[in-house]
Parts: structure tokens; sequence; C-alpha cells
């Protein structure tokens, strides 16, 4: 689950994590409110989008820039104006774009020195680590490709937690001077027991700076947060921007169907991650491009498979669809009505490929073709890929 | 020869230690075989006495349940209720447990089973905080338990014991190991294998989650040293670097013939593809280098999922 700056903001603020004084607005009224407040002129007014190249991006009004540094309250109102209720457009949102709805004012500060500073869990070792560098406000990727001597590695004991001693350590590591370091400990410490407070499994601080003035401030900080946790977290749910979201995942997470997007013209309807994944393959294989990944997880009833095909169709560039279920507890039979039932409610516009294996398979594939219904029955997973590459590349481009 | 912590001594019910295995039982299979005694915890529940009646209809011995506060309880009167693991362990002399307890409890419940000296803990539970599983993980260091999971199908040992999720039926008793991370994909492998003849020695389902008690590296280690297998496929997917440690150790120690398949190679970067484990971040854990890992250690691995079986002859065939 992803959150805006200024909610980051929010909770750098609740974990005592210095970072530069703002608010965030909803009106230009509200945003030159903000900025009198801050009694400074030296503001900055960022758009408030989930996406990264902000700074570089394009409005479709044509307003250039979805960050702006201004010298008095007035030019943050005329700035907001420009962006509230507007489409902005960077290199991650794709070519639609994303409204925004809000902007962060805040204090932009003289910095002296840009470093990088993330906590991630270490898959290898199950316990975190603190990943910092030097090197800040760039891509973190490619000093790992160019410079991977400037990134350190500190590895944090989970019953032992940070300790002082390791956030001094790592003030070292990264030059701080002595006179700053305080700051950056407390900010470290500070940082840890969010992380550890939140359940993220991510967190990510580039750049955090070293102001002229000896501060240490997170400048910029990105969360990602453990989804298996979030029932603990109803102030993180609270975050929920679902405006930000693909309306179609956020449909499918309604009916317990876990459903990613992709920009194909093959949609799958599998049951179980892995074989889900594995049919996405082996559609690529044969030639087709797959439109989406979606596991109906182990239920796989009627009212899922009704729903999961909703979805599926509501993509205009989906030219056909494979079902392809391996049916282990849940029965050929019981799966094979349940699509039928779904594709009488539904009325797909698209040819269906069906591939049922397991319990009760025979008695599943006589239902299926003693249905009446136009479904294409596969054998095993290659025929079904075939198939549905097949009858995708015979179909024109639907005209609804 | 490491000591692998097991369920497969015969064992004598009503004692509360694990008797000395070696001389008694010739090791078949791995973890689990006929002389399992299971316990499953979270028995009272829809998905755990559901389950258990199907492991129970397989032919697993199924000794003891556990639920808090429903001890006394007699679960399809024929199996005993306790209110903790340690209870059900001196009384029922169980050696491994099924966990089916919500993911906002099951780390607790891997613990209490660990406490209580199960050799084999299996957790089925899917949502388990990663957080809470790398506490486990710590809190299990000296601990001569061994978790399988979680967010797992469970574990196999065909015509012995089924402790999980699987559908007993497509698995025939046979030669050939499996290790996966995957539910229904593992059960396409073993349908091909069983379809051609092969059967299985035993299936083990690590899970998908990021954190886990067992790697395909431990569950390959297992295989190599176990005579009763004599090939092995490892299915894996994208996340992480546990396939590709595996394949590194095997180049070097593999003694019998090995296949695998990785999932997710059209898989978008940054994604979390239904498992929480199964993402590519940072450009790490990518299906590519996985296959390349694999390949580099001489395993054969399969193009498309439909090849997995007979990646795994042809490995074969070429010894």
């Amino acid at each position: 689950m992803n959150i805006h700056e200024y909610q980051a903001k929010e909770l750098l603020d609740k974990f005592g994590v210095a970072n530069s004084p703002g608010g965030v607005a909803s009106t230009p009224e509200e945003a030159e409110k903000v900025a009198r407040l801050l009694a400074t002129n030296n503001l900055v007014v960022k758009a408030q989008i989930h996406s990264g190249g902000r700074g570089k991006g394009t409005f479709t009004n044509g307003f250039q820039g979805g960050v702006h540094l201004c010298k008095t309250a007035n030019q943050v109102r005329d700035i907001a104006e420009q962006m509230l209720g507007q489409t902005l457009v960077t290199h991650q949102t794709g070519p639609q774009g994303r409204v925004v709805r809000k902007v962060l004012v805040s204090k932009s500060v003289e910095i002296a020195r840009e470093l990088y500073f993330a906590i991630l869990i270490d898959r290898a070792t199950s316990a975190p680590v603190i990943v910092a560098s030097t090197e800040g406000g760039m891509d973190i990727e490619s000093v790992a490709a160019h410079s991977p001597e400037k990134i350190v590695h500190l590895a944090v004991d989970p019953l032992l937690s940070l300790l002082p001693y390791q956030t001094r350590k790592l003030a070292k590591l990264l030059g701080i001077a002595s006179s700053e370091m305080r700051l950056a400990c407390k900010l470290f410490a500070s940082l840890y027991k969010l992380f550890l407070r939140c359940d993220c499994s991510m967190l990510e601080v580039n750049p955090l700076v070293v102001t002229k003035g000896g501060e240490v401030l997170a400048l910029d900080a990105k969360f990602n947060f453990d989804d298996n946790a979030l029932f603990r977290h109803p102030e993180i749910i609270a975050y929920r921007d679902i405006e930000e979201e693909d309306p179609r995942e956020v449909a499918a997470s309604k009916f317990n169907l876990s459903y990613i997007g992709l920009d194909g013209d093959i949609a799958c309807l599998v049951n179980g991650a892995g074989l889900a994944m594995a049919t996405m393959d082996i559609i690529k294989h044969h030639g087709g491009n797959p439109a989406n990944f979606l596991d109906v997880g182990g239920g796989a009833t009627e009212q899922q498979v009704t729903e999961a095909f909703k979805i599926l169709v509501s993509d205009k560039r989906v030219k056909a669809i494979l079902v392809n279920i391996f049916g282990g507890i849940m029965k050929c039979d019981i799966i094979a009505q349940g699509i039928i039932n779904a594709v009488k409610t539904v009325n797909l516009p698209v040819p269906l490929v069906v591939r049922l294996e397991g319990t009760n398979v025979e008695a599943g594939r006589k239902l299926l073709a003693d249905s009446g219904l136009p479904l294409i029955a596969a054998t095993d997973i290659a025929d079904a890929a075939k198939k549905v590459v097949a009858a995708a590349n015979a179909a024109g481009d639907r005209d609804e | 020869m490491s000591y692998t912590q097991d369920a497969c001594a015969p064992g004598i019910s009503h004692f509360a230690f694990r008797i000395s295995h070696s001389t008694f039982s010739k090791k078949m299979a791995i973890l689990v075989n006929r002389h399992t005694r299971l316990l499953v915890q979270g028995i009272t529940g829809k998905a755990g006495g559901f389950h258990a009646r199907q492991c129970m209809e397989y032919g697993t011995n199924v000794v003891a349940g556990v639920t808090p506060a429903r001890g006394g309880e007699m679960f399809d009167e024929k199996i005993p209720v306790f209110d903790t693991v340690l209870e059900a362990r001196r009384q029922a002399g169980c050696n491994a447990t099924m966990i089916f307890v919500p993911g906002e409890f099951a780390a607790d419940s891997i613990m209490e089973a660990v406490d209580a000296g199960i050799e084999v803990v299996i957790c089925i539970t899917e949502g388990i905080p990663v957080l809470d599983m790398m506490r486990v993980r710590a809190g299990m260091k000296g601990s001569s338990s061994r978790l399988i999971g979680p967010n797992c199908p469970g574990i196999i040992t065909p015509g012995q014991c089924k402790i999980g999720i699987m559908p007993g039926y497509i698995h025939k008793p046979g030669k050939v190991g499996v290790v996966s991370r995957s539910g229904t994909l593992t059960y396409e492998a073993v349908w091909q294998l069983t379809s051609r003849g092969y059967g299985q020695s035993t299936c083990v389902g690590i899970g998908g989650d990021p954190i886990n008690g067992t790697s395909h590296l431990d569950v390959v280690k297992m295989f190599n040293e176990d005579p009763d297998t004599e090939a092995i496929i490892m299915i894996g997917e994208i996340g992480g670097t546990a396939e590709e440690e595996a394949a590194a150790w095997f180049g070097i120690h593999g003694n019998k013939p090995a296949a695998a398949f990785i999932a997710g190679t059209t898989a978008p970067p940054g994604r979390r593809m239904g498992h929480a484990g199964a993402i590519v971040s940072g450009g790490k854990g990518t299906a590519a280098g996985k296959i390349e890992a694999l390949q580099a250690a001489g395993i054969e691995v399969a193009a498309t999922p439909a090849d997995m079986a007979d990646a795994l002859v042809r490995r074969m065939t070429r010894n």
C-alpha cells in the first residue's frame, strides 16, 4: 500500500523524525495560508500524487513541473491554482497521468549534503538491514551499478533492535560531522522505530539532508507497508487513497481476488499465485500477451468467478479469456457449474478457453461440453495456451 | 552427517520424548512418513477441521487437536482436543503439527509448538505479518524443530502421510522429490509426473512468504541424502535468492538428477504477484537470474509449466 508524501510527513512528525516544516492544502487559499504560517520566503510547493518524477512532469493543461520553488505566499497560491484539479503526467504515471487533489507547501532548505537511507528486510538473513549511502538525491540503483562501494549495509539484530552505537557507527560511515552526530543518530533511531511500529516492508529516505545550518532532516520519505499487517494498523489503512489505485484492482480486492493489470489482450483466471504466474508465462511463450494476473485463491466460488469475469471484460483490450483451474479440494464439477453460471450472467463478448484438471475432472468437462455455451475446452496447460492465443489472434478489435 | 529433525521415528505413543530413531526406523523419504503422529492446531475451526478429516482419510495418523479453551472435547468423536500443545505432546505423543490458525495469531502458535518440542511444524496460514515471522526465526535459533511454511500447502509422503491441503489422489509413491514455493503449480508438476509413471518420495511445499522456516536449499540437502529419492524437482518463482542459493550448493554437492521451473518470467517488476514473497525489487529476484543459476548448476530448467516432468525425464535419461 502506498501513501502520499504529506501522509508520510505526518508519520515522520508522529515519530519525531526531523523533517522540513510544512502543511497540506486542497485549495489555493489553504496553500496561501500554510505559506503565511511558515513565515519564510523559501518555499516549495509539491503536487501530491503516488508517483516519482513529479519535478520533471508536465500537466495536461500545459503547466510544467509538479514541484516549484516560491518566494511569497501569493506565489504559492498562484502555483497551487495551476496544479490543483489538474492532471500531472510523469515518467512513472503512464500517459494518462494522475489528478492532483492536494499540494504540500513546505519550507525549502539549504542543502549542504544529500545522503541516502533505507531500511528493509533482508530475506537471506530474515532480519532488518539498513542500506545507506553518501550519494543521496539520486537513483540508488545507478549508485549500486556504478559505485557499489559507496553503499553501506548495516545488519540489525531483530531481538536487540538498532542499538545506539550502531547509529553512531553509521553516522561515521556517512561522514557526518561530530557536531551533527547527535541529530543524525536521533533521526536513524526514530526511523527504525517507525519501521517496526508501522510494520513497514520498506522505508526509504532520499535525500536525507544535512543543511547548511547543521540540521539533519528527512527531506523525502517513501514507505511500503506489509499488507499482511494492515489488520493491526487502522491508522495506515485510513491513509489509503482509492483514487490513486487501478479501479480494476480495487474492484478485485472487494471479492478477495488477487488481480494485477498488465497491458496485453489475453485475460487469465487461475487458482493459485504460482500457477497464475506460470499461466501468464506460457501464454507469452506461445506468442500471446497476458492482460492480467488473477489468482482466484482456494475458493473459486461462483460469485468470485462472476465478478472476475466482469473485471476482465471491463478491459476493452481483452480479446480472449483463459480459465486455468487445478481443482484440489475444489471439485471440477462445482467449478464448471460456477463458470457456466457466470458466463450466462456476464454474457461474455470474447472467446473463453477453459482448462480444468483435478478432482472430478471428467464430470466437470462433461458439464462444460453439455452446457451449450461456446466455450473452448483444453486438456493440458500447453493446449490451453495455444488455443487462447489462436482465439485472440482471430478476434478483431472489440467495438463497444 | 548432520542431524535432521523429522517426525519419522516409530516412537511409543505415551512417552513425552522422542526415542533415538537411528537404530529403530529405516529412513524412508524425508520429514514425514507412516510413523508421523500429527497434531492439528486450530482443529475446531472450519478449515482446520475439514483438512484434518481429509488427512485422516488419506491415512495420516492424526492423534490430537489443539484449540485454546476447547480442551476436553473430542473431534469427530475420535480425536482428543487439548488447550495447549504441551498437553497434546505429553498425552498424545505428537511429533508433527499442522497449523490452521489465523494470521493474527499464527506466529504465537508456531512458537508454542516449537516450545513444546514438536519436531516438524507445518504452518498452512497465509497472511502472517512479515515482522512476526522475523521474530519467529530469531526466536527459533538453537531449536531443533523444523518449521515448514508459512503460507504453504504442506508436505506429503505419498502412500504414507499427508499433512496439508494438497489433493492426495494425484500423488503416487515413488522416487522423485519435489520442493516448491507454490500450491497448485506443484499439483500440476506432480500430476505430470504421476501421469508419466514417476511417483514421488516426498513433496514439500515451502510456501510463498518472503520469510519462512525452510528453504529450497534445506530440502534439496535432505533429498540429496535420502536413499529413497533418486531425482529432484525444484519449483520456484520470482523474488528473493533462495533458488540461486540452492543451485549454487547443488552444483557442487548434488548427487542425483534435478530439474526446475521458475514462474514469473512475465511478471512486471516491483509488483507483489499474489504471494507476499513473489516480488522483483531493485532488480533482484528475477526469473532470468534464477534460471541462469540453475542451469549453471547442471539443473534442467523447464521452458514452460507444461514441460516440468519432461524436463526431469530428459535430465534423468542423460545420466
